[in-house]
């Protein structure tokens, strides 16, 4: 079984559903200094396989982005090599900066003061966000 | 200490004060010489990165009626935007020129951007596709003018739902107001946007009708708002052409229609509303542009809290 060593000061992001853990390295990671890990297909009691990535030297992480993705992450806060805090993330409410508007009459793909901002307003697990600026709803798409 | 409010979409104010706003209009209406001081020393900045006639020139005679001054450019290209300045920036100078700033702009959401950076109030004077507070301010006022009072209407839209700003703004509006029917007759192709009519379904219990010729529903409406099928909303000029000439009313069209119906439109119009319904006793279209005259000028009022609305 392949084995990969504990971290000592960074983040364990565990739970990845098994294939996107590559969509999370790509959105977050790709081009970090940091030296990170990506593990996937690892066998899980839970969830059969799993995708985990551990990074090195940092704590800042957008869960934001994270729960866009897969809402069944566990994102472990490791300092000195323990756990030092466990969140899990849930699909955003609000998401900043992260997606553009689709609609091109929008002030967000015009100017650059005008931060994309959205609202969730879908139900049932829908990644449905509503503008701020132009009310457009925008799917978010993995 | 003053209360900074902007009017960037009619959400911005409470029913109540929305028709607190009306119904000063309507006193400015029969008593205009009483406000003729109202806003004296005061200047109003009105940014047209888009061209327009009637809020520009509306907005210009409120603030000249209320006394007040003006400065501002009908025209992009005479602004600093046309150097590639951001709105953010012209916000924030304005509100060292001004004390308050009506604007319209072809890009959605940029009032709402401006109101982040603005030291004054912003009025919201048409966004691209999106809002046109004022336009409903004064389609609320003729309503209740013409028709006693702003809800319990059936109340028809004709033409472009898609891309009429005004529809967009007054539907919402009066859904507030408790609206329990609408009718909405337009092509397939500028029908009501999904986002907006499922926002109507989910959040109101309201009944809406969708058909495609105003003849299917004439008989059942108590207020028409027609309007224009408006080029500068297309990508294609294909498109533009193939739908401008879709409804077109006339005295036929209104003949079975109830007496006391109402037919507004936010002008300008084109070819939709053949003149010879103009001297029909139900067409309201041109007396609802003298009124927006007047609800601005309260608006103008509420915002700066002088004339009616000075505080204390």
């Amino acid at each position: 079984m392949l084995e990969v060593k504990g971290i000592q000061n960074g983040i364990v992001l565990d739970h990845i559903s098994a294939g996107k853990g590559l969509t999370v390295f790509n959105k977050l990671f790709e081009n970090t200094d940091h030296s990170v890990v990506l593990l996937m297909n690892v066998t899980s009691k839970n969830m059969g396989t799993k995708d985990i990535i551990k990074i090195e030297g940092t704590t800042d992480v957008d869960l934001n982005v994270l729960g866009l993705i897969d809402s069944g992450i566990t994102v472990n806060i490791i300092k000195e090599g323990k756990l030092s805090e466990k969140h899990s993330v849930s699909t955003p409410e609000i998401i900043e900066g992260v997606i553009e508007c689709e609609n091109p009459r929008c002030i967000t793909n015009a100017d650059i003061w005008a931060t994309p901002t959205f609202k969730l307003v879908g139900k049932n697990g829908r990644l449905e966000y509503a503008c701020d600026y132009c009310e457009e709803i925008t799917k978010y798409k993995i | 200490m003053k209360e900074l409010r902007h009017l960037i979409e009619p959400e911005d104010f409470t029913l109540a004060e929305l028709e607190d706003v009306v119904d000063h209009g309507l006193k400015m209406y029969d008593n205009p010489a009483n406000y003729a001081e109202a806003c004296k020393g005061k200047i109003l900045a009105s940014l047209f990165f888009e061209p327009s006639t009637r809020t520009k020139f509306s907005f210009d005679a409120a603030m000249l009626r209320l006394g007040g001054n003006l400065i501002g450019f009908a025209d992009a290209n005479t602004s600093s935007a046309k150097k590639g300045e951001s709105l953010g920036d012209t916000i924030k100078v304005m509100g060292y020129y001004s004390d308050i700033v009506v604007m319209r702009h072809p890009k959605e959401g940029a009032p709402k951007l401006a109101s982040h950076y603005s030291s004054v109030p912003i009025i919201n004077g048409g966004d691209g596709g999106h809002q046109h507070p004022t336009q409903t301010l004064t389609d609320l006022i003729t309503i209740k003018k013409h028709k006693g009072q702003i809800d319990g209407h059936t109340v028809a839209f004709c033409g472009d739902l898609k891309y009429g700003r005004t529809v967009h703004s007054l539907i919402r509006t009066l859904a507030r107001f408790n609206t329990k029917k609408f009718i909405l007759i337009s092509p397939e192709e500028l029908s009501l946007p999904t986002s907006l009519k499922r926002q109507l379904e989910e959040n109101f219990d309201l009944e809406i009708k969708e058909v495609r010729y105003i003849e299917e529903a004439i008989d059942e409406i108590d207020v028409l708002y027609m309007t224009r099928i408006q080029k500068e909303r297309f990508f294609n000029e294909e498109d533009y052409l193939r739908l401008k000439n879709s409804y077109i009313l006339d005295n036929e069209k209104i003949a079975p229609a109830k007496k006391d119906m109402i037919i507004m439109h936010p002008l300008p119009r084109v070819n939709e509303i053949s003149p010879e319904v103009d001297t029909d006793p139900r067409a309201v279209y041109f007396q609802q542009s003298e009124l927006g005259v007047y609800v601005r000028m309260a608006l103008i009022c509420k915002l700066l809290e002088v004339g009616p609305y000075v505080r204390g």
